[in-house]
């Protein structure tokens, strides 16, 4: 207990007061340091700080530049849709919203499979489709209940048409989304991701692929001021993207769409070249397939579909399969023959049929032979034995080498990815090839079957047709490709893909002309006379069957084996004969004889290519109309 | 002639001072209104003649009616907190309100005024015979509401209300012996929290006597970056708006912080960081100087107060008034924890403006009943 007087109270309450007054003016002290340590002292760190929150670059993805033949045919091109997006950041029950949405808008179980893949692969704060191509009634109908669904929107996107549908679909390509493996690797370029930021699609295959870095274009960009929320709220710059440019092709849609129909539900390849330019004018690969249904990601059954199909029409017959080249194979044989001056033009065997070899009989098909059997005659009769003793007295090291001047045996370089390089056959090869040691001695009696484009010989229809263009071309060889130019869309500047002359294989005229005249026979009087009468043009050809079935990863199913064994037939053509315009090489799987199946399809090509005209019958739709 | 008189009347009772001040600050808040939130500029202007006219009427009330009102308001709050805990509307996980149907009611913001002057009526009536037990009484008068409000919880007005209380019993002079040692515990206490911050915010460790979101704020404070798009969010784009600001600010509505919504409640209890990143670091420290002001001639009110009750309200009014402007500042600049303590006059909104007011009015009316003794 202790009394004060007022005086003394009022003394001490003061004293208080100045107590208090220096805490504030402390405690105010600090917040002034405080200011100045955010304010002068780390100035700079946070307005760096500030505008970095301000400030964000939204990329505007460029257009995809188009894909039209070399009459201007569109075959790949753009189109704006409505897509149903759902970001799964912002939702919490992602199944519940998806079946709620399922009342407004049909949601297929394919759309749901697709969604969940895509989920698996994205991150949650990335928008995505759950229904591509909305009509304008389903939009109207989710706009009328959008207050239902936070997190899902409507946005309009392009997606990537193929008008002409299964139509070239090999060289096309598709697009698809791009995986976590893609992904990387455009990462590792800086420049690269940058240009990639805000792209979802990428070239899978064929063209789209291989004209990726032209297809796609320069991304372009906007500085968008933006609040915490990330809304939007001025666009403060904008770099426009430069849209992707045009590929314009060498190929010419309508020929190749002749070529596909004249195959029917046969399996097969064709690759047609003109000789004087490497421009490839059709490339089929039969089966095709739709690209449409990998745009937006291909659902399961539709994958399963085409991957578990015994025909396999995924597989890129005319680049990637390759087949032994059977007697289509005998005018490059003769051609070596005379470049390596082993036969004269003149030179006739006596062929009873068969040759001898070590003890070992190889027959021709002809029995009792085609008696006396000059160079012309032995490829317009097609006689084996000629072959036989031809490729005996060459012998496999020649033989490799000579052929492997055409091209047989490598890559031609095509500018499409996923050309396989074939086979052709040499001691070295084999050598490489076998692992067994008792399996890599070359024996002289395999040189023999090499003659007459079997054995080990196995060529794509790409090698083959382009060693025919250059046997046409009379030794020229040019690179094959399938772009003729590349457009600029805005500024029209075309970066024209030269032909590329690769080399002149030394190949003396009078030779060639040897050749070109036998092969013109064959379908005058010879295999494949039936297939060009009345023709009014000269075409040189050549036909030929496989005996071996060598597409790689095929498995049969057993109802399709006796098909399935049968020969593969082939044709090889050029036309006009006197000045060639178009090189073609033909396989049709299990087709049988060349002369039956194959030259045919052969004359169809070179009807409408040299005449304009259309095959009979079950003509094609016109190119460009849906 | 009648004019005269009624300006008289009207002028009468204010400090002209404390008005000066409280005008300037009015014009700063709607110079930082119109830029903060120009939608609600109106409003505010509303609240604002609404909190002038409280000043008004509070400074004509003589102290000797304020003390009457002492008791009845302390107990009418300790009322309607124990309402709130037992019958009290839940919004945003606290409970603070009560739905009187016609309105609803938050109790702890009348405890704001109704705790200083218990206290000073309380020491008032132990004028001249003051003991440890009556220290003890009135830290048991103090406690009551801030435990019902801190339970709520409501730490932001149970910090004003327990602070407004400490300040009237620091004033009514408890011991430097009782003081120093707690001053010097906090002291530790804090720089050991602090020191150990990475262990005692390990999310398994559980604080005790406080709930998992009081640890989370103080975690927060020490590291805004362990949640940076919850409460470490406020504290981290406000910052980045004061740092950004620079000594001259980016100018009246060039923040954009402020414009573009990163700063939260950047008109309530973050328009500081408004201040800060438009005006830059002259705003703030002429804000500082005139809050500074107010609290001085606040003090200087206090030490000439004529009575106990009047000296130690206005102390503690004045210590309060303080408060609020620290611990606003203090968490907006990423100091202090972020609890809802609004900036004096400046923040919008209209039941903090009129409880000021309130507390500025009782101000005036301590001031000038000494001058009504004096003469």
């Amino acid at each position: 207990m202790e009394f004060k007087t007022p005086e003394q109270e009022i003394a001490r309450f003061r004293g208080r007061v100045l107590a208090a007054g220096v805490f504030v003016f402390v405690c105010f002290g600090l917040l002034v340091s405080r200011f100045v340590w955010l304010q002068v002292i780390k100035h700079d760190y946070y307005s760096t700080r500030a505008e970095d929150n301000r400030i964000s670059l939204v990329p505007i993805v460029p257009n995809r530049g188009l894909i039209v033949d070399r009459n201007g045919v569109v075959l790949a091109r753009n189109y704006s849709a409505y897509t149903l997006e759902i970001t799964p950041g912002r939702i919490k029950d992602l199944d519940a919203t998806i079946d709620a949405l399922a009342g407004v808008i049909d949601i297929e179980a394919k759309d749901r499979k697709r969604f969940k893949k895509l989920l698996e692969e994205s991150k949650t704060f990335e928008s995505l489709p759950i229904r591509n191509r909305l009509t304008d009634e389903e939009v109207a109908r989710f706009v009328a209940q959008r207050y239902r669904f936070p997190g899902v929107d409507i946005k309009a996107r392009l997606f990537r048409q193929y008008p002409e549908g299964t139509f070239a679909s090999h060289v096309l390509g598709y697009i698809g989304r791009i995986n976590d493996r893609e992904k990387q690797r455009i990462e590792e370029d800086d420049e690269r991701a940058a240009n990639y930021r805000g792209t979802d699609h990428i070239g899978k295959s064929g063209l789209e692929q291989s004209y990726e870095d032209e297809l796609h274009g320069t991304t372009g960009f906007e500085q968008i001021e933006v609040d915490a929320g990330g809304r939007a709220v001025r666009s403060l710059a904008r770099t426009p993207p430069v849209p992707g440019r045009k590929l314009v092709l060498t190929l010419d849609a309508k020929l190749q769409k002749i070529a596909e129909a004249a195959f029917g539900n046969r399996r097969g390849a064709l690759v047609a070249i003109e000789p004087g330019s490497g421009g490839v004018l059709a490339l089929v690969s039969m089966p095709t397939f739709d690209p449409n249904l990998f745009v937006d990601g291909i659902d399961p059954q539709n994958w399963d579909a085409l991957n578990n199909s015994p025909d396999h029409p995924l597989i890129q017959r005319a680049i990637y399969a390759s087949y032994p080249p059977g007697s289509t194979f005998k005018p490059f044989m003769a051609t070596a023959a005379l470049m390596t001056g082993k036969r004269s033009a003149t030179q006739a065997i006596s062929d009873p049929g068969f040759f001898w070899f070590g003890g070992h009989q190889f027959r021709d098909d002809k029995k009792g032979g085609h008696g006396s059997v000059d160079m012309a005659k032995s490829i317009i009769v097609s006689c084996d034995t000629y072959y036989y003793s031809l490729a005996n007295e060459m012998g496999i090291d020649a033989i490799a080498r000579t052929l492997g001047q055409f091209g047989f045996g490598s890559r031609t370089g095509i500018d499409i990815a996923g050309e396989a390089s074939g086979v052709l056959p040499s001691p070295e090869w084999k050598k490489k090839h076998f692992k067994k040691p008792e399996l890599q001695k070359w024996y002289a009696g395999e040189t023999i079957s090499v003659g007459i484009g079997q054995g080990y010989n196995n060529y794509t229809m790409m090698q083959l047709a382009h060693a025919t263009a250059t046997l046409a071309a009379g030794g020229v060889m040019y690179k094959p490709h399938l772009v003729k130019y590349v457009q600029d869309p805005r500024t029209n500047a075309r970066r024209v893909i030269e032909p590329q002359p690769l080399k002149t294989i030394p190949i003396k005229p009078e030779h060639i002309k040897v050749i070109h005249d036998a092969m013109v026979g064959v379908n005058k009087y010879g295999t494949g006379a039936r297939a060009f009468a009345g023709a009014q043009y000269v075409a040189a050809g050549k036909t030929g069957t496989a005996q071996v079935f060598s597409l790689k990863g095929a498995k049969y199913e057993s109802h399709a084996v006796g098909e399935r064994l049968r020969d593969h037939a082939l044709f090889i053509a050029f036309a006009p004969a006197e000045a060639p315009k178009i090189a073609l090489a033909i396989l049709v799987e299990n087709g049988g004889f060349g002369a039956e199946s194959a030259a045919p399809i052969a004359r169809q090509v070179l009807d409408y290519y040299l005449l304009g005209k259309e095959p009979a019958g079950a003509a094609p739709e016109q190119p460009g109309a849906e | 002639m009648i004019l005269q008189r009624l300006w008289r009347r009207i002028a009468a009772p204010i400090d002209p001072f404390l008005f000066v001040l409280v005008v300037m600050l009015i014009c700063f808040t709607t110079v930082v209104q119109l830029s903060a939130s120009p939608d609600r500029w109106q409003a505010q202007m509303i609240n604002t003649a609404v909190g002038l006219v409280v000043l008004w009427t509070a400074a004509n009330v003589t102290p000797q009616l304020l003390q009457r009102f002492a008791l009845p308001l302390y107990v009418l709050g300790v009322l309607l907190l124990v309402a709130v805990a037992l019958f009290g509307q839940i919004s945003k996980g606290a409970q603070r309100w009560l739905d009187l149907g016609v309105m609803r009611i938050q109790p702890s913001e009348l405890l704001k005024i109704a705790m200083p002057l218990m206290l000073a009526w309380y020491f008032q009536l132990r004028e001249g015979s003051l003991a440890v037990r009556d220290f003890l009484v009135a830290g048991a008068l103090l406690a009551v509401p801030v435990g019902l409000i801190a339970k709520q919880p409501d730490l932001g007005t149970a910090i004003l209300v327990l602070s407004s209380g400490l300040f009237v019993i620091f004033f009514a002079g408890l011991s430097w012996k009782l003081i120093a040692p707690v001053l010097l515990a906090g002291v530790v206490g804090v720089g050991a929290i602090i020191a150990t911050e990475d262990r005692i915010c390990a999310p398994e460790v559980q604080w005790p006597g406080l709930r998992e979101y009081q640890k989370h704020r103080i975690c927060t404070l020490l590291d805004p970056t362990s949640d940076p798009l919850g409460k470490g969010f406020h504290t981290i784009q406000s910052e980045i708006a004061i740092g950004s600001g620079g000594v001259l600010g980016k100018g009246w509505r060039n923040g954009t912080q402020t414009q573009l919504e990163f700063i939260p409640e950047r008109h309530t209890d973050f328009v500081f960081a408004v201040v800060s990143e438009e005006f830059g670091l002259l705003g703030n420290v002429g804000l500082l100087f005139i809050f500074l002001l107010v609290i001085m001639r606040g003090l200087m009110i206090a030490a000439n107060g004529a009575t106990v009750f009047g000296r130690l309200l206005a102390g503690a009014i004045s210590l309060s008034f303080f408060t609020y402007v620290f611990v606003n500042m203090g968490m907006v600049t990423g100091i202090l924890p972020v609890v809802g303590v609004p900036l004096p006059l400046v923040s919008y909104g209209g039941t903090a403006l009129v409880t000021l007011c309130l507390g500025l009015g009782i101000l005036m009316s301590v001031a000038r009943h000494r001058t009504l003794l004096q003469k």
